[in-house]
């Protein structure tokens, strides 16, 4: 791995630069309704950090509690690692006539899309370590926004006493059933994503009915 | 880029109408362009009196409830399914939200950009005239609420025959209210409120329109202070004005209202604005033609080419019919208007299955409706009762052909259950091979029921003997009743065994003048309206139609109407059973909007204490009308 010192950033990509330079601005004037998130998920050839890769990336943002169907994101890559037991769950095989583009191309186009947005994903770490290790492979740094898991919010949902198992981590499945939401174009990034956004509006509903969050920006604080 | 999820919407939208008539770039555009909304129980969309959004909502999962609320009370307008449009007629009107549209349960709601549609109600004849339907259903939201004295220019035009794409049929206003260039705000506010008006067209001296000034000019210009009450109109008029010609179309007149985002239309003498005002075409008009008038649904049924979309249109019906029942419009006028609308519902629905079959029809045959719509009383969907004749075939060929009917009837029966008509439970329909034969089968059997009358045989006469032809060759169907008619005056004694089950009716009060009701059974604690008051009224109608020997006379409203007019030393009770007919009907109708179901059964606590009472005084002339058969046809050696 190439190391690279904290100042040295004249390689760096201007995408990126530009990236960064949206977190140092002030955020303070920011107000609840400009608040954007965008909802994603990877398709990947497995599940391992270090030699598995991203196939393709589907994002949807959601504004003022709306998912806002004109404003997402959806690419395939091309890659060269390739998993045929993984082809089953996602269907994308190494060329299958879907237009391509580069590793480097695709992270451009996501962090443009993302900009500043707080990320959902469901089980976020995954998803979040895949979008970094490929950064890294780029010779970039970590995603800088914040990240809301939905796995980890449904469980506020749920009052302790029907939590049987605190420790239970819920697949998306799980919580499609749960939630009552569709789940045709499960296993695929965009379906997933917007699976997800949606998961994200029931459970910050039921929150606020709940009286756990007055605020959407209160969830970052759930415990 | 591809976007996989407004692809799923775009095969969502496109099940339903105005979607279907798109095309699947068109529905991508705007799918591209639709945010989700996520609603629980309670949550508003938008709320009455609120400025309108700049978008209309397809419901996607759950229901939404429409509310109108008038003085505290929210009334239930409506609620919307899943692939109902709501919040489209007030995008193009730009007004206020006269509703409120409150989630009923867990809904998931898309709302689509005004801007992205708009340009589909303009180009795509489809989607104009489900516009157009959308307005007729929504001009009934006007109306669920008492707002009279509103306007004077409120008149109900019942023209069913009309062509409406011709504007005569639009009852514009002849009389514009108008000003000159001169007068004041002040002097033209009072004029409007003498009026009862909300324009005011401003004209110059030679009565060519210049300007013009609605209520909502006042409301924003003056009340707010920024034009003193005193100044002349012409500092806050709009101008230049929009003109047509009296040869406008609806269509045009549509268009021209949503284009330019007005409420009204000047028409001149040439359709210039260099030529005098003749006449203002307001919005409001606009809708009233619609609401009010089925032509307009007659005429789509006729185009339609999917029984699905009927099902659509069969459900605007209703809403239709549940307006005609707030206002105080004649039954007979309503079931006129409704009779028709399902007739041509049920000839299209035979095109329809007759475009299916492998051949044509290898001999001519006729449709006929039976019982309540038979009589054209129906006003809620109920069940389908029909039958098939077809003309007179050599034996060997006799099986084929009642085959390839069936087949037909098959197909027809099912379009019918589809767009709400339910499958007759005894199985009294054209599918069943009893209820479908050819001519000398049915006068057959005819004949057999009347000479050798059963408890059945009179049970099923009531029901066929109330026929009306629908559809096909209708000489057939002369035949049919030829036969009755001779049938009747052979034999005085099958009329007294219809009188008979006439008068072995039920009985609607008890001892102590309480209702009865059901004592056991589905319906238990229920007030059977059908069986123990309609029903008297009905058979005593047709017996006696019967006995006079009318002929084509189906309806019981008409045939006591005539009644009264041979028999006038018992005008009084026949025009009494004519009125309780009516108000039973009503009220059926009624019961039978409020649960979605025929209305039959009511339920007693739902009634008020004057509803009640309006009940009652409809037993009075079933009692009379039961004694008059009783002595006409000596019923009392019969019973």
């Amino acid at each position: 791995m190439q190391l690279w010192s904290k100042n040295n950033n004249k390689n760096y990509p201007d995408f990126w630069k530009e990236y960064l330079e949206l977190f140092n601005t002030q955020k303070s004037k920011r107000s609840q309704n400009e608040f954007r998130f965008v909802a994603f998920d990877t398709e990947t050839t497995g599940f391992n950090y270090e030699e598995d890769r991203i196939l393709s990336i589907g994002a949807v943002a959601i504004k003022k509690n709306r998912i806002d169907i004109s404003d997402q994101l959806e690419i395939y890559l091309q890659q060269e690692v390739f998993n045929e037991n993984t082809v089953e769950i996602h269907g994308i095989r190494k060329n299958n006539g879907l237009d391509k583009i580069s590793e480097i191309k695709a992270l451009q186009l996501f962090l443009e899309y993302i900009g500043d947005a707080t990320l959902i994903a469901h089980h976020a770490s995954f998803d979040r370590t895949m979008i970094n290790k490929a950064l890294r492979r780029q010779g970039l740094g970590d995603l800088k926004n914040r990240i809301l898991d939905t796995g980890t919010l449904f469980k506020h949902t749920k009052h302790l006493v029907y939590l049987t198992d605190p420790g239970k981590s819920y697949t998306l499945d799980e919580l499609c059933n749960d939630l009552k939401i569709s789940k045709s174009d499960r296993h695929t990034a965009s379906g997933d994503a917007y699976i997800t956004a949606l998961a994200f509006l029931k459970i910050t509903s039921k929150l606020k009915k709940d009286k756990k969050i007055q605020d959407i920006r209160e969830l970052f604080f759930l415990k | 880029m591809k976007n996989t999820i407004a692809e799923r919407i775009q095969d969502f939208l496109k099940q339903f109408p105005p979607f279907d008539s798109l095309k699947r770039e068109e529905i991508l555009t705007v799918s591209n362009e639709v945010s989700v909304l996520y609603v629980e129980k309670g949550d508003y969309i938008f709320e009455q009196d609120t400025p309108s959004h700049n978008e209309f909502y397809i419901v996607r999962e759950g229901a939404i409830g429409l509310y109108r609320e008038v003085d505290n009370n929210q009334n239930l307008v409506d609620i919307c399914d899943v692939g109902d449009l709501f919040g489209l007629r007030i995008i193009i009107i730009r007004k206020n939200y006269r509703m409120s549209a409150i989630a009923d349960e867990e809904s998931i709601v898309y709302a689509i950009p005004a801007k992205v549609f708009k340009r589909f109600i303009e180009e795509n004849k489809e989607v104009n005239r489900f516009v157009l339907g959308a307005f007729a259903a929504h001009a009934r939201n006007y109306y669920t609420e008492t707002e009279k004295g509103q306007r004077i220019d409120n008149t109900i035009s019942i023209e069913v025959a009309n062509d409406l794409s011709e504007l005569r049929s639009i009852s514009y206003s002849k009389k514009p209210v108008s000003c000159s260039l001169e007068d004041s705000i002040k002097y033209v506010a009072k004029k409007m409120t003498k009026k009862k008006v909300d324009y005011v067209v401003i004209v110059d001296q030679n009565k060519h329109p210049v300007g013009i000034i609605t209520d909502s000019d006042i409301r924003a210009l003056v009340a707010t202070g920024l034009f003193s009450p005193e100044v002349v109109v012409t500092k806050i008029m709009t101008a230049p004005v929009f003109t047509y010609s009296k040869k406008l179309t609806t269509a045009e007149a549509q268009i021209a209202l949503i284009k330019h985002g007005i409420s009204h239309l000047c028409i001149t003498k040439d359709g210039t604005r260099n030529s005098k005002l003749v006449g203002i075409l307001s919005e409001h008009d606009l809708l009233v033609s619609f609401g009010r008038n089925p032509s307009v649904l007659i005429k789509e049924i006729k185009r339609v080419k999917k029984v699905q979309r009927l099902k659509y249109i069969r459900k605007q019906v209703e809403r239709l019919l549940a307006s005609y029942l707030e206002q105080d419009i004649p039954t007979a006028h309503i079931l006129n208007m409704i009779s028709e609308i399902n007739e041509a519902l049920v000839v299209r629905i035979i095109e329809l299955s007759l475009k299916e079959m492998d051949t044509s029809p290898p001999v001519t045959f006729s449709f006929l409706v039976l019982g309540s719509q038979g009589r054209r009383e129906q006003l809620l969907l109920t069940d389908q009762d029909n039958a098939i004749v077809f003309r007179d075939v050599d034996e060997e060929k006799y099986e084929s052909t009642q085959n390839y009917f069936l087949e037909l009837a098959n197909k027809i029966t099912k379009g019918l259950h589809t767009i709400g008509f339910a499958y007759c439970p005894a199985e009294m329909m054209a599918s069943n091979s009893r209820w479908c034969m050819s001519l000398s089968k049915w006068e057959t059997q005819f004949r057999s029921w009347m000479t050798t009358p059963t408890e059945e045989s009179t049970l099923l006469s009531s029901i066929f003997f109330d026929f009306q032809y629908v559809y096909g060759d209708s000489g057939l169907v002369d035949r049919l009743s030829d036969v009755v008619f001779e049938g009747v005056n052979k034999s005085n004694r099958f009329l007294g065994l219809l009188g008979v089950s006439a008068l072995q009716k039920p009985s609607p009060l008890g001892f102590f003048k309480q209702f009865l009701v059901e004592q056991n059974g589905e319906h238990k604690d229920t007030f059977d309206i059908k069986t123990r008051a309609m029903l008297v009224l009905i058979d005593a109608a047709r017996i006696l139609t019967l006995y006079h020997n009318l002929k084509g006379l189906n309806n019981t409203l008409k045939r006591f109407e005539k009644l009264a007019e041979l028999e006038p030393k018992n005008a009084d009770i026949f025009d009494s059973c004519a009125k309780a007919f009516r108000v039973l009907i009503k009220f059926k109708t009624r019961q039978g909007l409020l649960h979605h179901d025929s209305g039959r059964f009511i339920k007693l606590s739902t009634l008020s204490k004057k509803d009640k009472l309006r009940l009652k005084r409809c037993f009075r002339p079933i009692r009379d009308i039961q004694e008059l058969l009783r002595i006409r046809f000596q019923l009392k050696s019969l019973l």
